[in-house]
This record gives structure tokens, C-alpha cells and sequence, in this order.
């Protein structure tokens, strides 16, 4: 059942929420003998839309269980609004959740979900009434208030999820993945959605996704994740255009590996030299990570030729392997439309580059897709 | 490829009738033979609803005190043994579904073993423990509970199981936890509505071994419906199969009941 997302003419203005500050100081989650979360760190201001994004097994879901009070943890301090909650149980937490699984509870009808959270705070019948069609209506469900779970869509399931976690009006919002079983259409208007109520409502909210263009889309700012750490965290425009390693070059956005010779600071890359990112390197053989907008297609340059090309909507992606074998990916404009099996000529635009020593990476000549 | 292709055609109206037919015929032909007996006016042949009639009759309850008194006390059994299924091992089911997966099997091993164990032999170790637990708890006829508890525990345990496997247990209670529920209001509002089906089959599947089961009772000197039921038989066997007929009505329907209470959810939800 896929269906346009109705967007409700005004936010419950009930469900408005001064957002707190949430801080991980030196958070450390062992299980067993693997370390999941190693000395996290991480600081959010109050109404702020952070995403948690990274791999697989990288840590994000466990940190947004650590904050949520489902997993506890083995050091460091968990604070809301300045309060240590790290010892706190979940139900007392005050944090509003919606799972990456559908969890609405299936003996209930949508509005009894929804209210229950308000039940449990012993709120009066009639308020609790009013607040919980006030959520609905929110995020478009106000008629569906007598269903049960099994006769909505997926979309429809998240929404309800969504209105549950915030009719109490809880300090932070946690999100685990609750786009991630919805189909694509779906997934971006409940993304938007979920953005504008968050905007509206002023609610701090931790979103984890593994899905890049998920986080960079809807976040104010970005947690990349890999191996219990954050590598970076920053708007995504930051993390795009001067990510602070080359596992988050490679993990946001699109990049080609590169074969490179690093010389007193510069990246030399076909004979051109680039600024390098992050930090500095010592002289010798590295990857560089060059963005598919930093190549173009020109009349003079490295020779390459066109393997395929792919029509994006308002871009095109054009793949070319070059003379020593490398596969480099490069976006340009609609109107150039290369051909498989054409001679083109590349060029570089000179904008700054990751890299890393040469020894420690994946092969050369592959475009890094997250 | 469909579960119908994998499977190949599905048999036949007819032959699915046919199925049904033969496998009712051995179900109700014993059960025929003994409703026709409670009607026999000895072996001369003709019929009589004398037997039927005798158990309403002013004598009743002076002459089948033993049997009346046994049945209550195989109601008392059943009642404590679902309490015992009902406090101790749903509980632990769940906790082990949720908190401790790890050890899954080694409940289940436990739960499975009473199966592979024939209860004459079951006796033989429960005899000893039975002369403690007279001592702590008495001779009452509701201690033979402890040892059904253990007999019950397979059927009871796939029962729960089943239905543990097909609810989203974890994911509800973490919902329920985020929500503000605490541990017993995310059981008892969260979790056991949604296990109904499977608590309620655990029930009624235990009270039916109860209500069925001989050996061990017979052999630890007490006394409930089937071992009672052995000794009338001895003076009156019309009587005997006719509470033996009750008996089977009875467990008939309490399965009844499971499914229907198992669908009312479910008609609500479609309603």
C-alpha cells in the first residue's frame, strides 16, 4: 500500500517542546570482549536534528540505545539537559522513540497506541483523548484513529509510530532507522515530514541511519561512525566538502580512488597539484578521494574512455576506465551525453583532496559507494 | 516460485473429504462404542438411560463420594498447575526471549526432556522427593502439581513458544519501555495480550494432561479423575465411561474454547 503523505495544515502547537541538551561524554559499551562504543563524545543543542550515520556494526544504533536507556553502558555519561541519566531506566527517561521495525502494538487500535504513552503518565482520559487526535492529525492519520496496526501501510505504521513518541511530549526524540522498510517514495516524504515536524516542534532529535543522502537530507549536523568512534562530526555541507579522514571522503558522497604521489604537502594527481584535507600526510605514493563533481569532461586532459553513462534527472554520471585501468566516475551536466566506447579527456578542478598512504587502502581505481 | 508450486497441486475436494472422513471415523468410533455402552442394559442386550439417570439419582452423591471428591481434586491439580506453567515458566520464557536468547536452548532442552521420560519412570524419581515434600507441604491432593508442573511442561512450553516466535516481543517491549511503561505494565498490557493465544493453549493443553493423566498419580497413592475412574470401573463400569465421556467433552471444549477465544482479536480487528 503506497500512498502520498498528507501534510497537515498546522502543527499540534501542544506537542511544542523547548528541546534539551544531550551530551555523551566518554561513553564506552563493551559486549562481551568487542568494544562497541569506544569513549564516544558527543554534544547536541537543544532543538537540534543530529544524525548518527555510518556502517554496519559501526556503533550508531548502540549509542542511540545507550541514550534511550535500552542498552546500558559500561563508562562515561550520558546527560540530558545536564542530568547524568546513564543509571536512569528507559521509562523514565523521557525520550520519545520510534523503531526501525514496525512497533505498534497490534491489540491496539492506532488512537489506544498513541494514547498510551499518556497513560502512563496517568494523564486524564479526556486530555489524553484530545492530545493523541491532536498527534494524529499532525501527521496526517486523524481518520485512520480506529484502525488496527495490520490494516495500515508501512508509511502509515511510522507515521503512527512517529505521532506515539511525540504526544508525550518527551525531551529527545530518538529515530532508529525508522525509514529504512519503507519503500523510496515513502521514505523521502516521511523523511521531509519528519523534518518539518521536528523543525516546528523544536525537539531535540537523534536520527541513526546508514543511509548518507538519509542524513545529510534532513540532519543539521552529521556523526560519521566506524569502529565505536566518531570520525567526524559536522553540517553535511562540511562533511562533503572537507571530510576530516578518508573513511569519511569515502563514506559520504560518492568518491573516486585515486592513485597519487603526496610532495611537500600537495597532492599530485595526474601531473596536477591539489590542496590536501585533513590531516598531513608524510611524502610519498597515496589515494587521493576525488569527488565525481571535481572531474570533468573536456576536450584536452587525461585520456580516458567511456564505459557507460547514466541520466540522474538533473545530472549525468558518466563511468570512464582510463589508460592504466583505473574506473573513475564523473558527474556533469544533461546536455553532454558520451557514448560507451568514446574517447574523452579528463580534467581536475583543483578542489582540495582526502588521501591516504597508499599501503593502507582498498584498491585503486575503484569509485567508493557508500 | 509459490508455496503451491513447491508443493504441487493441492489434493481435491473429494479426496480432501475422504481424508477427513477415515480419520473422524477412527477418532469417533471409539468414542460412538462408548456412548452406545453407557446405554446397554447388560449383556442380554436393549438399551436404558438408567446409568445416566443413576447420577442424578437421591443415592448420587453417597455412592460416587470417591469419584465426585476425586474430581474435584483433579480440578484443584489442574487449576495449580496452570498457575505453576502461568507464574513460573511463562515468566522465565519471556525473560529468556528478551534479556538472555543465548539460553533459548537450554530452556527448551529442559522443557522438551519430560517428554522422552515415561512417567513410570518418572515416578521412580519423584518418589523420594515427594516424602520431602509431604513434609513442607503436607499430603494435600494439590502437591501432585509439582510433578504435572514437570509433565506439562513440553506441551506447554511449545504452545508459548509458537506464539513468542510470531510476536515481535522484543521490539513491543522496548516500544512499551520508551513509552514510559515499567516491566510489569509492559507484561501485562504490552506482551500478554499478544501471547493470549499461546498462554491460553498452555492452559487449557495442561489441564487436559491433568485431567488425563494416570500413572503417576496411581503410583504415588493418590487419588484423582482417572484413578478413580479405574476403581469404579471395577463396581460400575456404565459409570466409569460415562464420566470418562464428561472427561474427554470437557478437554473437547476447552480446545474449542482456545480457538475461539484465540480468534476474538482477531474479529475485532477485522470488524
Amino acid at each position: 500500500m503506497t500512498s502520498s503523505i498528507p501534510i497537515a495544515t498546522t502543527i499540534a502547537p501542544s506537542l511544542a517542546t523547548e528541546g534539551a541538551t544531550v551530551e555523551l561524554i566518554g561513553v564506552v559499551k563493551d559486549y562481551g570482549t568487542h568494544r562497541a562504543l569506544n569513549s564516544i563524545d558527543l554534544s547536541i543543542k537543544p532543538g537540534e536534528f543530529v544524525a548518527l550515520l555510518g556502517p554496519s556494526g559501526c556503533g550508531k544504533t548502540t549509542a542511540l540505545r545507550a541514550l534511550s536507556g535500552l542498552e546500558l553502558v559500561n563508562g562515561g555519561q550520558i546527560l540530558i539537559d545536564g542530568v547524568d541519566v546513564a543509571g536512569v531506566p528507559t521509562n523514565k527517561r523521557d525520550i520519545g522513540m520510534v523503531f526501525q521495525s514496525y512497533s505498534l502494538f497490534p491489540h491496539m487500535t492506532v488512537l489506544e497506541n498513541v494514547e498510551f504513552g499518556l497513560r502512563m503518565r496517568k494523564v486524564t482520559a479526556g486530555e489524553r483523548r484530545g492530545r493523541a487526535a491532536e498527534a494524529l492529525d499532525m501527521v496526517g492519520l486523524g481518520k485512520h484513529a480506529a484502525r488496527f496496526a495490520h490494516q495500515l501501510s508501512g508509511g502509515q505504521q511510522q507515521r503512527v509510530a512517529l505521532a506515539r513518541a511525540l504526544v508525550t511530549r518527551p525531551r529527545v526524540l530518538l529515530l532508529d532507522e525508522p525509514l529504512s522498510a519503507l519503500d523510496a517514495k515513502v521514505r523521502v516524504q516521511l523523511r521531509d515530514q519528519i523534518r518539518r515536524i521536528q523543525t516546528e516542534l523544536g525537539i531535540t532529535t537523534v536520527f541513526v541511519t546508514h543511509d548518507q543522502e538519509e542524513a545529510l537530507a534532513v540532519a543539521d549536523r552529521v556523526a560519521v561512525m566506524r569502529d565505536g568512534i566518531i570520525e567526524q562530526i559536522g553540517t553535511p555541507e562540511e562533511l562533503y566538502t572537507t571530510p576530516a579522514s578518508a573513511f569519511v571522503a569515502d563514506f559520504v558522497g560518492l568518491s573516486n580512488r585515486v592513485s597519487a604521489e603526496l610532495s611537500g604537502g600537495k597532492v599530485v594527481v595526474h601531473g596536477k597539484q591539489l590542496d590536501l584535507l585533513g590531516e598531513l600526510l608524510p611524502d610519498g605514493p597515496v589515494t587521493a578521494y576525488i569527488r565525481p563533481e571535481d572531474l570533468a569532461i573536456e576536450s584536452r586532459g587525461i585520456p580516458a574512455t567511456v564505459v557507460a553513462s547514466s541520466f540522474l534527472g538533473s545530472l549525468r554520471r558518466t563511468q570512464v576506465v582510463l589508460d592504466d585501468g583505473s574506473l573513475l566516475s564523473i558527474q556533469h551536466d544533461v546536455d553532454t551525453r558520451p557514448q560507451p566506447g568514446d574517447a574523452v579527456f579528463l580534467r581536475l578542478k583543483g578542489a582540495p583532496v582526502s588521501a591516504v598512504p597508499r599501503t593502507v587502502n582498498a584498491p585503486i581505481g575503484e569509485v567508493a559507494v557508500p | 516460485m509459490t508455496a503451491e508450486q513447491r508443493l504441487g497441486t493441492q489434493p481435491s475436494k473429494t479426496t480432501r473429504w475422504i481424508i477427513l472422513g477415515i480419520v473422524g471415523l477412527v477418532f469417533a468410533l471409539p468414542i460412538v462404542a462408548m456412548i452406545e455402552f453407557t446405554f446397554r442394559q447388560g449383556l442380554a442386550g436393549g438399551y436404558t438411560l438408567d446409568h445416566w439417570a443413576g447420577l442424578f439419582g437421591e443415592d448420587s452423591a453417597r455412592t460416587y463420594r470417591g469419584l465426585f471428591q476425586a474430581i474435584g481434586n483433579s480440578v484443584v491439580l489442574a487449576i495449580v498447575t496452570v498457575g505453576i506453567v502461568l507464574v513460573l515458566l511463562l515468566p522465565t520464557m519471556i525473560l529468556v526471549h528478551i534479556q538472555f536468547p543465548k539460553l533459548k536452548r537450554v530452556l527448551e532442552f529442559i522443557c522438551i526432556v519430560p517428554i522422552t521420560v515415561p512417567a513410570i519412570v518418572l515416578v521412580v524419581g519423584l518418589a523420594p522427593v515427594y516424602s520431602f515434600v509431604v513434609k513442607i507441604f503436607g499430603s494435600g491432593a494439590w502437591t501432585l502439581a509439582f510433578a504435572y508442573g514437570i509433565t506439562v511442561l513440553p506441551y506447554a512450553y511449545r504452545a508459548i513458544q509458537a506464539n513468542l516466535e510470531a510476536v515481535p516481543v522484543i521490539t513491543l517491549s522496548e516500544a512499551g519501555r520508551s513509552l514510559g511503561a515499567g516491566w510489569p505494565t509492559v507484561l501485562w498490557r504490552v506482551l500478554l495480550p499478544n501471547l493470549r493465544r499461546g498462554v491460553l493453549a498452555a492452559s487449557f493443553i495442561s489441564v487436559a494432561v491433568v485431567l488425563g493423566e494416570f500413572t503417576i498419580a496411581s503410583l504415588l497413592n493418590r487419588v484423582n479423575l482417572q484413578t478413580a475412574l479405574l476403581q469404579v470401573s471395577q463396581s460400575d463400569p456404565y459409570v466409569a465411561v460415562i464420566f470418562a465421556l464428561l472427561a474427554l467433552a470437557l478437554v473437547f471444549g476447552l480446545l474449542l474454547l482456545i480457538g475461539r477465544l484465540g480468534s476474538v482479536g482477531r474479529n475485532r480487528k477485522e470488524s
